[in-house]
């Protein structure tokens, strides 16, 4: 786990254009759409059920964290979310980037609280960093937040007959 | 304004509350689950049993309701309380949250009974 983004990977991804993009209103309403959205993506894009569900709860967190500190609950702000296949390195997965409008804090802030202090509240971003395997908030350029995720899909293991198949057509 | 069902049952042998949300309890639906656990304690029953079955999805916003519901249960007079039937997909949340440890989880409501 890590929350540093190659600012190679950032900048170059950050032109091109998102392969599924949505925009929501920040009412807790449509929580539900968007994961089942990011969930049916990752599905395609090589996760398991499982796997699936972990990013649609990352997104989940991201969302709620806007809705509730961002907009302060107000159910009638923008919020995009915009998805990408990962296909560095031949691997698989998934870029995840969420924008808001909503007022700017020092990314150095979006930190999770410690886990040992158990009281309800504040896990979001605990969660968020343990579920993808990249996590980056920084300040969009005119106004807002933009949070950048990344999830490598694991590598699929070569199906035993495809492997002799191919070893056969070598020898 | 959020779908939410919760069923509160209760049972006299053993003596015990119910309360069981259906679907997602997420942002938009937790705050009737936080509601449906309030009544549930300010009654003090002999046990409080959250049958979590019925729950596909649950995120944060859940979980901090039972951190809270678990802290009023624990409190003077203490009320046992147990979870039971969570799916994976709920379990993990636990996990990764580390809360699983905090929490009496037990496999069935049946087994919830015996525990309580």
């Amino acid at each position: 786990m890590s929350d540093q983004t190659s600012n190679a990977t950032t900048t170059h991804r950050a032109h091109d254009p998102a392969h599924v993009r949505v925009e929501l209103l920040s009412n807790p309403i449509y929580l539900s759409g968007a994961r089942e959205l990011v969930g049916a993506v990752a599905k395609r894009l090589g996760f398991d059920d499982l796997a699936c569900s972990k990013i649609a709860l990352a997104v989940d967190e991201a969302l709620c964290n806007v809705i509730r500190h961002g907009y302060d609950r107000a159910e009638d702000r923008p919020i995009w979310i915009s998805l990408w296949p990962l296909t560095e390195d031949g691997g698989k997965g998934i870029r995840i980037v969420i924008e808001d409008e909503a007022k700017q804090v020092d990314p150095e802030a979006m930190k999770g609280r410690e886990l040992d202090d158990i009281k309800p509240g504040g896990l979001g971003v605990h969660i968020i960093k343990e579920v993808m395997d990249t996590v980056e908030y920084e300040k969009r350029e005119t106004l807002g937040m933009r949070v950048t995720m990344l999830k490598h899909a694991p590598a699929q293991p070569v199906p035993e007959v495809t492997r002799h198949a191919s070893q056969g057509a070598r020898a | 304004m959020s779908d939410a069902v919760i069923n509160v049952e209760k049972t006299d042998n053993p003596p015990a509350t119910i309360v069981a949300p259906q679907g997602n309890v997420d942002m938009s639906t937790s705050p009737e689950l936080r509601q449906a656990l309030r009544s549930a304690l300010d009654s003090s029953p002999a046990r409080l049993i959250v049958d979590l079955s019925d729950v596909s999805y649950m995120d944060s916003s859940g979980l901090a309701t039972l951190v809270e519901a678990m802290r009023t249960a624990k409190s003077s007079p203490r009320i046992p309380m147990v979870l039971c039937g969570l799916n994976d997909t709920v379990r993990a949340i636990f996990e990764i949250a580390r809360l699983h440890q905090f929490f009496e989880i037990a496999p069935s409501r049946d087994d919830a009974m015996q525990t309580a």
